[in-house]
């Protein structure tokens, strides 16, 4: 089940979104259960079995991390880790304030908001910006595959999921 | 061509499927025709059917209109909105002194669809599209699904209301865009963000609570009202069944009045005592601000989810009777900065939709395909009572996920797999969809099966749970113990009795049809008799003739309306030449008579 050749492309990082969809339209309109309404048990089955497949593939490949994530596991990455080692030493700062502050919060004291609101801003920066070096990243191992810029990817993202947790949180709090 | 042909041209034609709008407060079919969409009107001209139940005295049901009308009269013999108890389709509800689930008090109403639309078209249907609200969870989707089962409907396909509502409006024809329908009915909210292009209707997110619509706006002014009449009259009403229900018809006529004046009086004339109150529409708005409230974030939450903002919005649909409401219009234009589409009739513009989606899965409907999602997220319990979530919220559907899974003890023969619906992290806070226990496995030592499971939620966001064993490539058994559903077995035995009566009174009807046409051609038959045409046929002709008659007539006394058919067809060949001579003879005759 390679999801690249379900829709039929090659297995880049970097992808046009436009054709993409352009893609899972027209294989949509061919495999799509509703096509085959008339038809006998067997065909409807392998209809719904193929349909399914192809959202399944559509949706890995749409977005830039899961995509990611996906390539990863189908080269032998264990994504499902976070180690610590992949967090910047000054977020781990910015994560001791946070907490603080947090915690001030918790205890009923809403001196912390602003600084709660700055710190998701922050992290908001942090995000779109390591989605620009994924997007680098990208671009580098399509022009050079090769192991390196694989482990580089899987760092970014474990990276990423730290911040976007983070950030979670944070709106979480600020929410309530 | 024969004077006696008969167009047999329908019978080629593929069964008709139609769309179905079953809804909390009422309900409509309806079918694609030449021109579009239209709705299937009862042999009495009402195109809506109320989704009300009634038990009659002599222990029959009726459904619509004639249990509609029972209400006030009978409440305690009477069900309505029991689309809200879908979710628990196996605890029966109380009506009279029997007891019917949810799915039961469905199928009434949609053999009352099935029944006006076989009336209409003149012969049996059994296929259907049937709509749900767009947040259903699995559970009340395959309710839906049984419904139509014990009705005698087979639904092809469940589609859900914004998206049908998003076809009927045929906003494909302006190729793109991003288009938000907002659908507050009777029982549930709606909303659901789509995506257009070349026909395509891709849904990116959808949002919506199965329990907020217009039943709840009721039971605000109903709160009002009893407050006021046990002041008024001396002594409450609350318990009196019979004035609940008069009340309650009382205030909803006042609430839709309050779309359309300032001003109105809710007006109760009950065991000879009458109350009036003056409720003004600044009034209702201050009562229902916090139901309004209420959708708007399942709104913003579906804006976020399509990674949208308010300014993307093109264009924004209204679905559902209490989108009459001002006060409800003026919050959608608000939130999504766009003027709401209103052309169609908010009651009728799903089943429209649903009569589209049964033409594309009958073919007449080209070069349009609804891509739908999966409203909730679907998880497994995993060690410590968490949720592992598989297929996520949004998802394009069909949508599958598979999970290895093996054993925890030497020599273990079964796995029990919980399936959940939510997007919270505990068992306790999502709901519980059923229990999947995979039997048989080959007892070996611990953690050495290899069971992979595949989920796959169907396009009718229905889940199908399979399984294989990859060590040893055998498919791989799966019970499938429903949390609050029907099973197969409960299903097949509510099948309505009334179900087998209608199909034997289609075949009587279909006998009686064609007789009618025999009888018709055998008239004719006989006039040609007296033509000179009939005599100057060959003998040969005239014994060929002659014998198809006789056989129509061994057929016309029979049950079997093919055979009337069969044997009309044959007549008509047979006399043909008749025909032809006859036209002949015509033409001569007038020739005989004209100077020239």
């Amino acid at each position: 089940m390679d999801y690249y050749r379900v829709l039929g492309i090659d297995p880049k990082l970097q992808l046009n979104l436009n054709e993409l969809q352009q893609l899972f339209y027209g294989r949509s309109r061919e495999l799509h259960p509703d096509r085959f309404a008339r038809a006998e048990a067997s065909v409807r089955e392998a209809a719904l079995n193929e349909s399914s497949l192809l959202n399944d593939a559509y949706r890995a490949l749409k977005d830039p991390v899961q995509r990611a994530e996906y390539f990863l596991k189908n080269r032998g990455f264990d994504i499902g880790e976070q180690g610590t080692k992949d967090v910047p030493p000054q977020l781990l700062e910015e994560v001791f304030e946070l907490n603080m502050a947090l915690e001030e919060l918790k205890s009923g004291d809403d001196s912390a908001r602003p600084q709660l609101a700055t710190a998701r801003d922050q992290f908001a920066a942090l995000l779109a910006q390591s989605d620009v070096e994924l997007g680098q990243l990208f671009e580098a191992h399509d022009g050079q595959p090769g192991e390196a810029v694989l482990k580089q990817i899987r760092g970014l993202l474990n990276r990423r999921r730290y911040i976007q947790n983070l950030l979670r949180d944070v709106h979480g709090y600020l929410s309530n | 061509m024969g004077t006696f042909q008969i167009d047999f041209g329908d019978a080629a034609k593929p069964e008709r499927i139609i769309g179905i709008d079953l809804g909390t407060t009422n309900s409509l079919a309806a079918f694609m025709d030449l021109t579009g969409p239209e709705i299937i009107a009862s042999p009495a001209g009402e195109r809506i059917v109320p989704s009300v139940v009634a038990l009659l005295e002599d222990g029959s049901f009726v459904a619509g209109n004639a249990a509609k009308a029972r209400l006030a009269q009978h409440p305690g013999e009477t069900l309505y909105s029991t689309k809200r108890f879908m979710d628990r389709a196996a605890t029966p509800l109380k009506i009279g002194g029997k007891q019917i689930t949810p799915p039961e008090a469905g199928a009434h109403v949609l053999l009352e669809l099935k029944r006006s639309a076989e009336a209409f078209f003149g012969e049996e249907i059994s296929k259907a599209v049937v709509t749900v609200p767009a947040y259903f969870n699995d559970a009340q989707r395959q309710a839906t699904k049984d419904a139509g089962r014990i009705a005698g409907l087979e639904v092809l396909r469940l589609v859900n209301e914004p998206t049908a509502a998003a076809l009927a409006y045929g906003l494909d024809k302006r190729n793109q865009g991003t288009i938000a329908v907002y659908d507050l009915g009777g029982g549930t909210f709606d909303i659901s963000i789509l995506k257009l292009a070349d026909g395509i209707f891709e849904v990116l997110a959808t949002n919506g609570d199965t329990y907020l619509g217009g039943d709840d706006i009721d039971q605000l002014l109903m709160k009002i009202a009893l407050e006021d009449i046990a002041a008024e009259w001396g002594a409450p009403v609350d318990q009196d069944a019979a004035a609940v229900e008069t009340l309650r018809q009382a205030v909803i006529q006042a609430k839709e009045q309050l779309s359309f004046a300032l001003v109105t009086n809710i007006d109760l004339e009950y065991g000879g005592k009458r109350y009036q109150r003056e409720i003004s529409r600044e009034l209702l708005e201050r009562l229902i601000q916090p139901i309004v409230e209420k959708t708007l974030g399942p709104c913003r939450q579906c804006l976020e989810d399509a990674k949208l903002t308010p300014a993307d919005i093109d264009e924004v649909v209204l679905v559902g009777g209490s989108t009459r409401i001002p006060m409800v219009r003026k919050a959608v234009e608000t939130l999504f900065k766009s003027k709401p589409h209103t052309e169609l009739n908010p009651d009728e513009v799903v089943a429209l939709g649903a009569a589209i989606q049964a033409g594309i899965l009958s073919g007449e409907v080209k070069d349009t395909l609804l891509l739908d999602v999966t409203p909730l997220s679907l998880g497994i319990e995993t060690m410590g009572g968490v949720v592992t979530k598989l297929i996520h919220r949004n998802s394009t559907i069909p949508a599958s996920e598979t999970e290895q899974f093996t054993t925890a003890l030497d020599g273990q023969t079964n796995v029990l797999i919980h399936v959940l619906q939510g997007e919270r992290e505990l068992v306790k806070d999502c709901r519980s969809l059923a229990r999947f226990e995979l039997t048989g496995i080959e007892p070996v030592s611990a953690g050495l099966a290899r069971i992979e499971v595949k989920f796959l939620i169907d396009a009718n966001g229905i889940l199908n749970v399979s399984a294989k064993d990859t060590r040893t490539g055998k498919e791989q058994s799966v019970e499938v113990k429903p949390s609050y559903g029907l099973t197969d077995e409960q299903v097949e035995a509510m099948i309505l009795e009334s179900i087998t009566n209608a199909e034997a009174d289609i075949r009587e009807r279909q006998v009686r049809e064609m007789r009618v046409e025999a009888d018709r051609m055998l008239a004719a038959l006989e006039n040609a008799k007296q033509n000179d045409a009939w005599f100057e046929l060959p003998e040969a002709d005239r014994e060929a003739i002659q014998k198809a008659h006789n056989e129509l007539l061994l057929a016309y006394h029979g049950e079997d309306y093919k055979l009337i058919q069969d044997q009309m067809e044959k007549l008509d060949k047979a006399s043909l030449v008749l025909a032809e001579n006859m036209m002949n003879t015509a033409v001569r005759g007038a020739l005989k008579g004209t100077k020239i």
